[in-house]
């Protein structure tokens, strides 16, 4: 599914950074451990192909991303990854709903409404459809940035310190609720953190130092 | 959802910034529009009334004057001319007719004129009812005003001096409707139209004697060209002007000068003084052009400063949907997008506003109905303001739209 190998990163010319090689298998969920500026959101990035022009190789489903065109590339990150920010970024322009069918309709997929509501009950967001997102709770906001993410039922979804600014409590609920729609859908999960607190939830651990 | 909705939720979610930008914009469009239309018209009016009319001679004083009274009826006249003078004029070779104008006298401000049915032919004016005048005091009325004062066939009414309501007014003599005319989109619409005798008749002082029967048995009578129940070369008769026709080209060189040459006589082009009278009105609509102008280039400058404000907060938003699988094109074309609706929106708005405005004048303010002007006229130049209008919001949003294009989305996710 995800097999990275020799994969290396250079900012500018002088200041480079080295990844360790690893591979994850269709459904296996991976912790990217690492201090703050250890590289884990370039690594992330690299891997949902947001950033270019790596040296090594990053390959998903067999595929080195390198090879990619930029618009070919736009387009398979949006059909086959799903994103979630520690910050949810959502769109307040849009209600809910909107922001949430942003994510097929930028894949260039059709938009189905059984998978929308499927979704959206699922995650007990039902009622809050047409609600703009500035009214929302910060645990909704949370669960609409999920929804979006998942709604093209992504083979990767990758989460940027999902939980760095969580209490215990909803850090758990958080790290379940994105391993259970992980497992709903079969898809890889990958979360690159510093909180030491997800690393009993997810055994498969890579150390990024 | 689609590119269009998106951007449309944008506008939306600022109303101030987006009512403000399409508020100038309209602003400086209805601007143009209105003096668009009001040119345009004008223009058209003119001409159209000046048609077939080459030259007018009237009695000395302002050469615009003398346009302004004899062919739109909107100003008085500069005085009268003996018709002996005039029927000189008529005879020349240079000319091909010569129509005669009798002025002085209104009815609830619109005009009457003692004329021949020479004057209505130039306007192609026909009868909708009635009969055209035939005896003295007897008068056709112009559609418009048959419309607006409610003269019908049969009516009788006494005239008043002057062209403004409330003049001293000849109750002695009171003129009677014999037909009404059809529309023909000119001033002929405006105007009561009688017999030059007519006018003489109201304005006939006592004590002054005119002995026209006795000239009329005498043998020797030869009726005048121009009036003919008057004798040839009468020295007492006076009519206010003569439209003048030519025959060829040369009298326009000819014949003013000709004319002017004579003391008491002036003659005016209607070409050259419109020509002079729109380069008066130029000033006036060349200042309120440069402010229509100013507020659109305005409405554009805050337009690019809206998008590349807004760019600025929508940067996370802009990277949330690469990472959603956009492409960049797709970015650029939403901002384009955006600046495009922006001032489409407020052009239509502008144009929408013109034509109001224009429509709202023509109800209220009687000028602009009796030159016949409208709001509900459209012109081709429209799709070029509105065509414009789009290039400027494309302009104003191309800078931004690059920056959108930029945008580093890895950058952009990591660096909050």
């Amino acid at each position: 599914m995800i097999a990275v190998t020799d994969l290396s990163f250079a900012y500018t010319p002088t200041t480079q950074i080295g990844f360790p090689d690893f591979s994850l298998t269709q459904g296996e969920h991976g912790l990217l451990l690492g201090e703050s500026g250890s590289g884990k959101t370039t690594l992330l990035h690299v891997i949902g192909g947001l950033l270019r022009n790596y040296s090594g190789s990053v390959k998903i489903d067999e595929r080195e991303l390198g090879t990619f065109s930029d618009s070919s590339l736009d387009q398979f990150r949006g059909q086959r990854i799903g994103f979630i920010f520690q910050r949810n970024h959502l769109i307040s322009a849009l209600n809910v709903e909107q922001n949430i069918v942003m994510s097929p309709y930028l894949a260039g997929l059709k938009i189905d409404p059984e998978r929308m509501d499927h979704v959206l009950s699922s995650l007990g967001l039902s009622e809050k459809r047409k609600s703009k997102v500035t009214q929302l709770s910060q645990g909704q906001a949370q669960r609409v940035a999920i929804a979006r993410a998942v709604l093209n039922k992504p083979s990767i979804i990758l989460a940027d310190e999902p939980t760095s600014a969580l209490d215990d409590k909803n850090c758990d609920r958080v790290i379940q609720l994105l391993m259970e729609v992980a497992g709903q859908n079969q898809s890889t999960l990958v979360v690159a953190t510093h909180d030491q607190r997800l690393k009993d939830k997810i055994s498969k651990q890579i150390a990024i130092r | 959802m689609n590119l269009f909705i998106l951007v449309w939720n944008y506008l939306k979610a600022r109303p101030l910034n987006t009512a403000i930008n399409i508020l100038l914009l309209s602003l400086g469009i209805g601007v143009i529009t209105i003096l668009l239309l009001f040119n345009k018209q004008l223009e058209q009016k003119i001409t159209q009334n000046a048609k077939g009319i080459d030259l007018v001679v009237g009695a000395k004083g302002s050469p615009l004057q003398l346009i302004l009274c004899n062919i739109f009826h909107v100003d008085f006249p500069t005085g009268n001319i003996k018709l002996a003078e005039a029927e000189k004029i008529s005879r020349n070779r240079l000319v091909k007719k010569a129509i005669p104008l009798a002025l002085g006298d209104s009815y609830s401000t619109y005009r009457i004129i003692g004329t021949n049915r020479d004057y209505a032919a130039l306007y192609k004016g026909e009868l909708s009812s009635g009969d055209w005048w035939n005896k003295n005091l007897e008068v056709t009325v112009g559609a418009k005003v048959a419309e607006l004062t409610g003269l019908k066939i049969g009516d009788q009414f006494a005239s008043a001096h002057g062209l403004t309501e409330g003049g001293h007014s000849h109750n002695e003599h009171q003129y009677v409707v014999k037909g009404i005319l059809k529309y023909t989109n000119s001033v002929l619409d405006n105007v009561i139209l009688t017999n030059v005798e007519s006018v003489w008749e109201m304005h006939h002082e006592e004590g002054e004697e005119h002995d026209d029967h006795h000239s009329r048995i005498d043998s020797s009578f030869i009726p005048s060209p121009l009036i003919p129940s008057v004798a040839k070369g009468d020295s007492t008769k006076e009519i206010t002007s003569m439209l003048i026709q030519y025959r060829s080209p040369l009298g326009a060189i000819q014949l003013p000068r000709m004319v002017n040459s004579q003391s008491s006589l002036q003659a005016a082009s209607p070409a050259f003084e419109t020509a002079r009278l729109f380069s008066i009105l130029g000033v006036g609509v060349d200042i309120l052009m440069a402010f229509a102008y100013v507020l659109i280039v305005i409405s554009g400058l805050s337009i690019f400063i809206a998008l590349y404000n807004s760019l600025k907060e929508r940067r996370y938003d802009m990277a949330i949907m690469r990472s959603m699988g956009a492409t960049r094109s797709k970015l650029f074309i939403s901002i384009l997008l955006e600046g495009g609706i922006l001032t489409l929106l407020g052009c239509m708005i502008g144009l929408l506003m013109g034509h109001s405005v224009l429509m709202l004048l023509s109800g209220m303010v009687e000028e602009t109905q009796k030159a016949g002007i409208s709001g509900l006229v459209f012109y081709t130049q429209e799709w070029i303001i509105l065509g414009g209008s789009l290039v400027l919001g494309l302009l104003c949003a191309i800078i931004p739209a690059i920056q959108a294009y930029r945008t580093d989305i890895s950058k952009v996710l990591a660096g909050n």
